[in-house]
């Protein structure tokens, strides 16, 4: 098979089978839906934990903050949020289809937006931190985060918020959100894989490999890292919105910020499938979430000990994930030259 | 919210209970930090498990107390068994990403501290527990401020513990070997140190002192599965502020992280603890950030 056609293959075939699967698998329609949500998170992280080096543990921030703000804006849109909050779901406001789809649309925009914002503020304070630093500040990030939001009153507190119900029956429902976030993991997908394209991807991989030196080369690092988050936060920001609603009720520690499962399962999702390549994150969490949803509940409580094993084993050995070790096993097929003359031939070389 | 601040101005009595809480506590906090700065400075291993290590110590003296035995004399217990669990750690996953780059061992560490506390709660259960000590509540300044004897028992058993270490150190031939391995572990093998050795011996030993850590905070506050990422961060904030082999440093930030979050649990509420120990976290790391941009130069 040569690379043309598989090429063709991924980019039909999966877009194709993304499209059919919900009525070729309809009682597994959130499975499946909350399966793209996945390869949105494990494709984001890549982008700074693959691609620019940076790993970061707290991610899952720009998603907690785009499912309340995007909580905020849709009830906003019609009834007082303070109001609406400390009733904790008592008072139920029917949303009438145009006032929800306008609420949703604004609210998942306004999702990204924050997203955005909250990437920039963030990132002047936390890029300028190298490696562990870095690792560990975002992980407390996160931590902090859902803590703060527990103790916010008019957001719900740790009692969380009732999201508006959807206007229609429940098929409808689980079919327009499973396309949502389709089209938004596709989306993340096609503009993260448009950037590593061009020179964006370029410095960022610059930055991963000695970010001193590609300092000296005239890149303006800083500003690099802060677009390479924000464009991760934009993505979450939006996903957070789209599953917050899917699932309906949100509430700040397992569901908004989850940094234990959903903001490790990032970090794991790509290690599987192979850090700093395009398509790893996505086989990678492909594999983990088919596994996880097939074994989860045969484990009884033993899963989430699993899943540190997983994570163990997999740092432990084998590090460089499933496309990482294709890769050195057969570099010709991913584009990358390997050179095979001796070190004398290279001497050579070099003096001419 | 601000209310409680308030008070402190009004009854100034109130400060002292405050303080000399922190200052109790601290003396735990400082102690697991200390092993913490042992193993990064040695073998250059960020231990996210640090926290959990802590917990285990305390659930060890919590199960000996069920059983009849006193904490206190499940101190040496602990110590003795999470030692062993320590070099097991390291012979089986440690020693495999010691030598690769730094996230590696952060996230192997990190996977090891999510096995270690669902195992915790699969075998204990979510519930907080405590080991109960038997000792009586003494009470100072007319009983305005109250201390519990068993912080000041727990307090003073820190300190030995930490003298202890550091005449370890100082003076043992393995705490010279360590402390060889830290300067240069090529040099140290070249004289004929047994680094591997040395790496595992200083993992085992940070477990130790995490486990009597532990111990110590099953007496004197609560332990629960979930905690030890609270630990963790605590160790990590201290050693960051204090810097690495710098022990009055540890000691320092440690007393002071402890006052500095009671007073913070009383001004602002129970609920945003850990928000303040990680709000000291980031300052700390910003304020590191900002101290290294003035060495730096830039290009602009």
């Amino acid at each position: 098979m040569s690379a043309v056609t598989s090429g063709w293959l991924l980019y039909g075939g999966i877009p194709l089978v993304g499209l059919i699967a919900p009525f070729v698998f309809p009682d597994y329609t959130f499975q499946i839906a909350v399966l793209w949500v996945m390869i949105l998170f494990a494709q984001t992280w890549d982008v700074l934990g693959g691609q620019m080096g940076y790993n970061s543990l707290g991610n899952i921030l720009f998603f907690g903050a785009g499912m309340y703000i995007s909580a905020v804006v849709q009830i906003a849109v019609v009834y007082d949020v303070g109001e609406y909050t400390s009733a904790f779901g008592a008072i139920r406001v029917d949303f009438t289809p145009g006032q929800y789809y306008l609420g949703l649309a604004l609210g998942t925009l306004f999702a990204g937006l924050g997203g955005i914002v909250l990437a920039v503020l963030l990132g002047l304070c936390f890029l300028g931190m190298r490696g562990p630093y870095f690792a560990i500040g975002t992980l407390g990030m996160a931590l902090a985060a859902g803590e703060f939001v527990s103790t916010v009153q008019f957001l719900g507190g740790g009692g969380g918020i009732s999201m508006p119900v959807f206007p229609g029956d429940p098929g409808v429902r689980s079919k327009f959100f499973y396309f949502s976030c389709f089209l938004l993991a596709v989306l993340a997908f096609a503009t993260v894989r448009w950037l590593y394209g061009g020179r964006f991807g370029l410095a960022i991989n610059a930055i991963r490999d000695d970010e001193d030196k590609a300092e000296a080369m005239g890149l303006h690092t800083m500003r690099y890292k802060i677009v390479a988050w924000t464009v991760a936060a934009f993505f979450l920001g939006m996903s957070g919105a789209l599953y917050g609603n899917m699932i309906g009720f949100i509430e700040p520690l397992e569901v908004a910020f989850p940094t234990t499962t959903f903001g490790i399962f990032m970090v794991a999702m790509c290690l599987l499938g192979g850090k700093g390549t395009l398509w790893g994150p996505v086989l990678g969490a492909t594999l983990f979430h088919v596994v996880k949803e097939v074994t989860w509940t045969h484990l009884l409580g033993w899963q989430w000990v699993a899943l540190g094993a997983i994570i163990i084993v997999n740092i432990v050995f084998f590090q460089q994930g499933i496309l990482g070790w294709a890769r050195e096993r057969w570099p010709a097929r991913f584009g990358v030259v390997v050179d095979r003359r001796g070190a004398g031939e290279r001497q050579g070389e070099r003096a001419r | 919210m601000l209310a409680n601040l308030d008070l402190l101005f009004q009854a100034p009595i109130l400060n002292v209970q405050l303080l000399l809480d922190g200052l109790l506590i601290g003396a735990v906090f400082a102690l697991s930090a200390y092993g913490l700065a042992l193993v990064w400075g040695v073998m250059n291993v960020k231990n996210l498990a640090q926290g959990d290590f802590v917990i285990m110590g305390g659930y060890i003296a919590y199960s000996l107390s069920e059983l009849g035995v006193h904490p206190i004399v499940g101190l040496p217990v602990a110590a003795v068994g999470m030692f062993a669990f320590g070099w097991i750690i390291y012979k089986v996953i440690i020693s495999r990403v010691v030598h690769k780059d730094l996230f590696t061992s952060l996230l192997a560490t990190f996977g090891l501290s999510l096995l270690l506390q669902q195992l915790l709660n699969l075998v204990y259960g979510p519930d907080v527990r405590t080991a109960d000590s038997g000792f009586a509540v003494r009470n100072l300044f007319g009983g305005f401020v109250t201390v519990a004897d068993i912080k000041l028992v727990s307090f003073g058993l820190a300190a030995l513990l930490a003298v202890g270490v550091v005449v370890f150190m100082k003076k043992s031939r393995m705490g010279q070997a360590i402390r060889a391995t830290a300067q240069d572990p090529r040099a140290a093998r070249v004289l004929g140190i047994d680094t591997e050795r040395v790496y595992a011996f200083t993992y085992a030993l940070n477990a130790a002192i995490c486990g009597a850590a532990g111990v110590l905070v099953s007496m004197i506050w609560v332990i629960q599965p979930f905690y030890g990422i609270g630990f963790s961060i605590r160790s990590f904030v201290i050693v960051t502020a204090a810097g690495l082999g710098n022990l009055p440093g540890v000691i320092i930030s440690g007393l002071g992280l402890g006052v500095l979050e009671q007073f913070a649990a009383f001004i602002l509420g129970a609920e945003l603890q850990i928000f303040t120990v990680v709000s000291a976290l980031l300052l700390v790391l910003i304020w590191r950030q900002i101290e290294q941009a003035r060495q730096r130069q830039v290009v602009r």
